[in-house]
């Protein structure tokens, strides 16, 4: 027992930025700064998306249907999406302050070199919207999640 | 060196409701006053179109317009309508004629210089400029306006808030016009340009759906014809991406020596 577990604390150590299961990524510094938006004050925007279970339920949905999709699906293509689920659930979890900190790469980093134009953009948020519909998440708390989201368009499209 | 390769142009884009409706004047914004939004679904990536017919029921006369325009990069509009105004008994009385109907051609350039009105923190800002025909100049001139044409001079801020849910726009504009240019421009009291200020405040409801009102103040220069400020309140449903509808209940104030012309707008547009 104690001698399995060894490697994987090694591990777990050595590589903060990325865990076991996930491909390996250019070391960097963890920061919940990276996650590019202060987070919101108080628990009930965390209630109003049904907290961290709803949370990740919108974040699995978001990039199964992302990665389906006709129009930006291709940019996803042979991107680690097992990382992507974590990271991107616990940036919505931190933003929407249901108990996360931010453990992912900041938006510029994460999204260089994609070629994201910003009609992708747009199309991502269109899937958002679906998704959080789907779930049952008010218009006004859709929004609210969104206006976090917005400004980091800047580094996410590829001037 | 690297060779430069033609960009390809992308189709559809925008995030519904965001490229707005058709004002009166034919630039996209709200229904009395243009946003520093352009034309069509585009996104920077691509060539947008749109076109649209309105229509204003008044207690005594009745608006039409149509027209149509290109939204280039998401950056530049270009915009042309061409308006109609219907005095109807209103026009005999008038000694114009029963029916008589003024009517006007305007085309429109407008250029989007910062910002943006979803993503940016800086409101979407844009300037632009009206080029107005008024089509039945010798009847203008004979109330006492100055020219059969003119061209406004406007400046928009616009942003949604969407933390809110809210979208809020504002406009100067420098003009001349009586009445939009329908009685033609400057007038007997003054020929001089003068400020106005215009602006929509809307709420949405939904992804499809915003509700809110709007304001355009204007100015006053023919002394047989007072002119009053404009307002409304607006509903606006995006049936789907190429297809938006509004319906208004419009004040439009004393026009053409008859007070109390308030109604319904009806307007549909199509962008692409
Ligand atoms: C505000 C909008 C967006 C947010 C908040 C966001 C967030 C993230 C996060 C947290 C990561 C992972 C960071 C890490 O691995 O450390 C990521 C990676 C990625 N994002 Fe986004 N993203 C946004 C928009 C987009 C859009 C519009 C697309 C494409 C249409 C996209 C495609 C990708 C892809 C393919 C990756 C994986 C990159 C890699 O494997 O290195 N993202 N994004």
């Amino acid at each position: 027992m104690t001698v399995s577990l060894f490697p994987l604390l090694l591990l777990a150590q050595a590589t903060p930025y990325a865990v076991p299961g996930e491909t390996a990524v250019t070391p960097y510094v963890v920061d919940d700064a990276n996650a590019a938006a202060r987070p919101f004050v108080g628990d009930d925007i965390a209630r109003a998306f049904g907290g961290q279970d709803g949370i990740r339920r919108i974040v699995d949905r978001l990039i199964d249907k992302s990665h389906n999709d006709p129009v930006i699906g291709e940019i996803f293509v042979s991107h680690d999406m097992v990382r992507l689920k974590r990271t991107l659930f616990e940036q919505f979890c931190y933003i929407l302050n249901a108990g996360c900190s931010y453990s992912g790469r900041d938006m510029k980093a994460s999204h260089k070199d994609l070629g994201i134009q910003h009609a992708d953009m747009n199309r991502m948020v269109e899937i958002l919207q679906a998704v959080m519909r789907e779930q049952g998440i008010s218009f006004p708390a859709q929004n609210r999640l969104l206006s976090r989201l917005a400004p980091m368009r800047h580094d996410v499209v590829e001037r | 060196m690297t060779p430069i390769h033609a960009k390809e142009l992308r189709n559809g884009g925008k995030l519904l409701l965001t490229n707005g409706i058709t004002s009166l004047e034919g630039a996209s914004g709200g229904g009395l006053t243009p946003w520093a939004v352009i034309a069509g679904n585009e996104t920077r990536d691509g060539i947008g179109l749109s076109a649209h017919a309105t229509l204003v029921e008044l207690r005594d006369y009745d608006y039409r317009s149509v027209g149509a325009a290109v939204g280039l990069f998401d950056r530049v509009e270009l915009s042309i309508a061409r308006q109609r105004f219907n005095t109807r008994e209103i026009g005999a009385l008038l000694g114009l004629g029963r029916d008589y109907a003024f009517e006007q051609d305007i085309v429109g350039a407008k250029v989007r210089v910062a910002g943006d009105l979803v993503y940016d923190r800086l409101p979407a800002i844009a300037v632009g400029a009206q080029y107005k025909h008024n089509r039945n100049g010798p009847v203008v001139r004979a109330i006492g306006a100055q020219h059969d044409s003119g061209v406004d001079y406007y400046a928009s801020a616009s942003k949604l808030l969407l933390g809110q849910s809210i979208l809020a726009s504002g406009t100067v504009r420098l003009t001349k016009a009586n009445q939009m240019g329908i009685l033609g421009y400057g007038g007997d009291k003054s020929d001089a340009y003068s400020v106005q200020f215009e602006g929509s405040l809307g709420w949405q409801v939904s992804r499809r759906m915003a509700v809110g009102a709007e304001y355009r103040s204007k100015p006053d220069k023919l002394s047989i014809a007072r002119e009053d400020d404009w307002y409304d309140i607006f509903a606006v449903y995006a049936i789907n991406r190429h297809l938006t509808a509004t319906a208004a209940y419009t004040d439009l104030g004393s026009i053409a020596t008859v007070k109390d012309q308030r109604g319904v707008l009806f307007s549909l547009q199509t962008a692409f």
